[in-house]
């Protein structure tokens, strides 16, 4: 029984995998594009950041945005003034949004439930006024400007990735795969195991003198760390950063985006991800009025899918 | 539990048989965005449609797709009809630069425009020059993007922030007096044209009397009109725009400054006008089109086809814009018989417009060091009572020729890079 | 200098009143229900909209009695439908349907009243200054801040000592010992929800005086309401009350001397309540973890 369900884990692992590593080559014959593929990936990538917290530890972040659009801030600053490495930009994205995660989740851990989330939404406000104010730096409502993400020197040859496209998607998947790793190998560590109890039952983790506001202090500062990369990611993606990627509405998309693929499951949110950005993708080409589309998708996931694609699909499987 | 999974399979249903029947609603619904044919040139738009911009935005639309209907009656591009492809950039930056790769990467576009967002549309422009489409902006007013980020492939319709300040500072220095105050939003758009308009006012031998920057989206302008009343101002000088200037322009009205102090701006909007009660329509403007031009040939003609596609709404200097933009791809391209954007847009630098396209009496053209449209500028007054039509909220005192009021070529520190 | 100080605190009081009146709905539903309401924005655009609609057959006067009452059933329908089958479940869930809900009634007044914005007259009697000297106390805005306090007498009076007050007030602090003592717990939230949109209703409709009214109008005042609720503490309406009151005063005393700041003051402001005082000015300590 066990081996069979690992087994059947492992191919649908391998699927995904073959699924993501062909996109190039599936998705333009069915009316899509690659630049479709990478975003999905990277919003993904956010998708699953935000669900680190929310569906392993069990905690409601409203406004991880910030984080995100820190991370692209970070990135688009670095290769505008310091350096024009895309690589030093990742990892100045990443530290800019984790750290500042750091930082606010030391004010934020101590509350929990609805006031965990209004409170998160405000502090992810502060930067998205920041970013909206402070135009000498960031360019202000007009976003950041001119940069563009750099080919990969590798010393003996370099990899285009502005001009091409799908070397482009290739090295967002590579980034998209060492983090899902990371990921998920912190969730198997102890320490993940940890923040599992802690969702399952805080009074119970409390009582067994797990310090449970560390805990979520450290799996916040974590995911604002992943979320920091995936806006970095984002910032080479478009070339730009701009304050949109911080406002609430971008959070409430990430979180929608793991709900709706299943927040208890590792994959769900970036099939969430896929399903979302697709559909407005193709909505917003359609019709004006996808704004109510995507608002009655919400409704309906709430209503009727409350444990997302995933979490339909398992439940059919094991009835 | 059983219970309540059935009862939830039994929702479900019924839900989705709404949003079947929602979706069927919408589809039929006039503002369908597509409709695709064979052997069609395929031009794309992408407008704020969404947000904050979305009044001005679904104006230029309007405008497009009149041209394309007027351009297709005539026999299309090269024989071929066009095609629109409009695009909701949802005044997002991020969305517009993922809706103009699509444009491009899978529907093959052969020519953008938009946007309304100056920030939407220099961050297009990167992405058309690096696909060597031609491009122009019909909506964003900001210099730079015929300026010192100016691209060969890329073309401006509306006017530049310096070029609405330069057309209205003489008539309100004379008219008006010599100490200015500026209400600016603060971001990019604003600091030009306030800076525009006080270098205006140091040559004319003014003075400021001091410049309130208020953040993008302010609802309440009270802290800022005290202080602009103490010092004092001849002039107060309103340069926010859309719902920002609407409730600038609505509280000066019930503070009762426009008694006290000359209110004027540099530019207005009828989109703006339409939404402010009457005592809010007050002061000197520019317009960068209107729609009343008595005598001006072909404008009765332009006014009275737009009407019949809009709920009998007039044309705005929006509508203008979108229709502009798509019959200068289509002229031009007529013209040099291709459709190959580097000759197009060589071939556009000093490209005149035709009567029945420029609708103003004034030459209008693309100038070729800056790629900037040479069009004119309407100064007048808002109206508090409609004149006749209630659409008709502007005088206009005079029409002054693009090329009067724009900046020499040599100034705006455009410096085009052909591709090789 | 000082002069303009003390007319941006009472300006900063005007603007603070209506931050009370659309916090003290927010809080209302957040308090009985666990519900962030997300799309009380909406609601406001709502009520603003059904004013304009009105005014032509009413009057201002008309709509402002009629605007939020139709906008609470309006939001008591939807309560009925949408969001009475998530009491009880992860507040998640009733975040996101809002959240959903939100752009729902952006696009459908967007669909139904078009996209340019619509002038909304006042009564010539308020729409001009009471003196020269204090210009920007105008009849509309002297008339706005009685309105919000005339609103929030009502409703502390009719929670203090009406019955249906007393048990809301009651089930804010536990509901499961209401429900025992026989409450119906569904209407009493029914009615406290049609409360809360009643009050949005009502800000939609003194707003349409003030500003432009745009479908997206809604957006930018639902933050100011959510700090308003921080900083005086979840769980106290009294909290709100003072928070609204707060950061109406700091906003508007910053925009004299620091203007790009005056809306990040605010969250400097929550910033600082929440390290001194980590359950708000007001708040319950319970409420708070």
């Amino acid at each position: 029984m066990n081996d069979r369900f690992n087994a059947r884990k492992l191919i649908v692992l391998a699927g995904i995998w073959v699924l993501l590593l062909l996109v190039p080559y599936w998705m333009p014959p069915l009316g899509g594009y690659t630049a479709l593929g990478t975003r999905v990936l990277v919003l993904g990538l956010a998708a699953m950041s935000v669900n680190f917290l929310l569906g392993f530890t069990g905690v409601l972040s409203f406004g991880h945005a910030a984080y995100f659009g820190l991370g692209a801030y970070g990135a688009g600053l670095s290769l505008k003034f310091l350096a024009p490495s895309s690589s030093l930009a990742l990892l100045l994205g990443m530290l800019l949004g984790g750290l500042a995660g750091a930082l606010l989740g030391t004010l934020i851990v101590r509350r929990r439930g609805v006031y965990f989330a209004m409170v998160t939404i405000a502090f992810g406000q502060v930067f998205y006024y920041i970013a909206f104010q402070w135009s000498s730096l960031t360019g202000g409502d007009d976003g950041l400007r001119g940069f563009s993400r750099q080919p990969l020197d590798f010393g003996l040859f370099s990899i285009d990735i502005l001009s091409n496209t799908d070397n482009f998607y290739y090295f967002v998947l590579f980034c998209f795969a060492i983090m899902a790793a990371v990921m998920g190998f912190i969730l198997r560590s102890p320490f993940g195991r940890t923040m599992l109890a802690i969702r399952e039952n805080e009074r119970r983790a409390r009582f067994l003198g797990i310090p449970v506001e560390r805990h979520i202090w450290i799996a916040f500062t974590l995911s604002c760390f992943f979320m920091g990369f995936a806006g970095a990611l984002y910032a080479l993606l478009n070339n730009f950063a701009d304050p949109k990627g911080l406002h609430f509405t971008q959070s409430g998309d990430f979180v929608m985006m793991a709900v709706m693929g299943g927040m208890r499951s590792f994959w769900g949110p970036l099939l969430g991800a896929a399903v979302f950005v697709v559909l407005q993708d193709y909505l917003s080409s359609v019709t004006v009025n996808w704004m109510s589309f995507v608002g009655i998708l919400f409704v309906a996931v709430v209503l009727f899918f409350p444990r997302g694609l995933l979490g339909v699909i398992r439940q059919k499987s094991e009835a | 539990m059983t219970k309540e999974i059935l009862s939830t399979e039994f929702n479900r249903r019924t839900v989705l048989k709404t949003a079947v029947a929602a979706g069927a609603v919408q589809i039929a619904s006039p503002f369908v965005i597509s409709a695709r044919a064979a052997d069609a040139i395929k031009i794309g738009m992408v407008d704020p449609l969404t947000g904050v911009y979305a009044a001005v935005a679904q104006n230029e639309v309007i405008g497009a797709r009149f041209a394309v209907e007027e351009i297709n009656a005539k026999g299309g591009v090269l024989g071929r009809p066009l095609e629109l492809l409009v695009e909701d950039s949802a005044n997002d930056v991020g969305t517009g630069v993922q809706k103009t790769r699509k444009l491009i990467e899978r529907d093959q576009v052969s020519f953008i425009i938009g946007d309304v967002n100056s920030g939407i549309a220099q961050a297009m422009a990167q992405v058309t020059a690096e696909k060597k489409i031609l491009h122009v902006v019909s909506g964003g007013h900001t210099d730079g993007i015929t300026g010192k980020d100016c691209k060969w492939n890329v073309f401006r319709v509306c006017n530049t922030t310096r070029t609405e300040a330069n057309s209205v500072s003489d008539i309100l220095f004379n008219k008006y007096g010599k100490k200015w105050h500026f209400i600016t939003p603060d971001y990019a758009f604003g600091h030009t044209l306030q800076q525009a308009g006080e270098a205006n006012l140091k040559k004319l031998g003014g003075t400021m009397t001091g410049n309130e920057l208020t953040p993008l989206g302010t609802t309440d302008f009270s802290a800022y009109l005290i202080k602009a009343r103490a010092a004092n101002p001849d002039v107060l000088l309103v340069l926010p725009q859309g719902s920002d200037m609407v409730n600038c322009l609505k509280q000066i009205a019930q503070f009762g400054i426009d008694k006290q102090i000359h209110v004027a701006g540099l530019q207005q909007e009828l989109e703006s006008l339409e939404a402010m009660p009457p005592e809010a329509r007050v002061g000197i403007w520019m317009f960068e089109w209107y729609w009343k031009q008595p005598g001006v040939p072909h404008v009765e003609k332009f006014v009275a086809d737009i009407r019949k596609r809009s709920n009998g709404k007039v044309p705005t200097a929006r509508t203008w814009f979108g229709f502009t933009s798509v019959q200068t791809y289509a002229h031009v391209a007529n013209q040099e018989k291709t459709l190959d954007a580097v000759k197009l847009a060589k071939a556009l630098g000093n490209f005149q417009l035709p009567d029945d396209v420029k609708l103003q009496p004034n030459k209008c053209y693309y100038r070729a060091g800056d790629h900037q449209l040479m069009t004119s500028a309407f100064v007048g007054e808002a109206l508090t009572k409609p004149a006749g039509d209630p659409e008709d909220l502007f005088r206009v005192d005079q029409v002054i020729a693009g090329d009067k009021v724009n900046p020499p070529e040599s100034d705006t520190g455009c410096s085009l890079q052909w591709p090789a | 200098m000082l002069q303009l100080l003390l007319f941006n605190v009472t300006n900063g009081l005007i603007i603070g009143a209506f931050y009370v009146l659309m916090a003290l709905g927010l809080s209302l539903i957040l308090n009985l229900s666990n519900v962030i309401n997300f799309a009380h924005g909406g609601f406001l655009v709502i009520g603003g909209y059904i004013a304009y609609t009105i005014t032509p057959y009413v009057g201002f006067w008309g709509a402002l009695l009629i605007a939020p009452p139709l906008t609470a059933i309006i939001g008591l329908a939807v309560e009925r439908t949408l969001i009475r089958p998530l009491y009880g479940r992860d507040p998640l869930y009733s975040l996101l349907l809002t959240f959903g809900l939100a752009f729902i009634i952006e696009d459908g007044t967007r669909f139904i009243w078009g996209a340019q914005g619509k002038p909304v007259t006042v009564p010539a009697i308020l729409a001009q200054p009471l003196s020269n000297e204090f210009f920007f106390i105008t009849g509309y805005r002297l008339f706005m801040v009685a309105t919000v306090a005339v609103t929030v007498t009502l409703l502390f009076v009719l929670l203090r000592y009406t019955r249906l007050g007393i048990r809301i007030r009651a089930g804010t602090l536990d509901l499961e010992t209401v429900s025992a003592l026989g409450v119906n717990v569904g209407l009493l939230r029914s009615l406290n929800f049609a409360a809360g949109i009643y009050l949005a209703g009502l800000s939609g409709v003194l707003a349409a005086g003030q500003l432009g009214l745009e479908p997206t109008m809604g957006a930018g005042l639902l933050m100011p309401s959510f700090i308003a609720i921080i900083v005086g503490g979840i769980g106290s309406l009294t909290g709100t009350l003072l928070g609204g009151l707060l950061i109406g005063v700091a906003s508007g005393v910053t925009a004299v001397f620091l203007p790009a700041a005056s809306e990040a003051v605010m969250y400097v402001l929550m910033a600082v309540v929440l390290l001194i005082r980590p359950r708000g000015l007001l708040g319950e300590e319970g409420m708070m973890t």
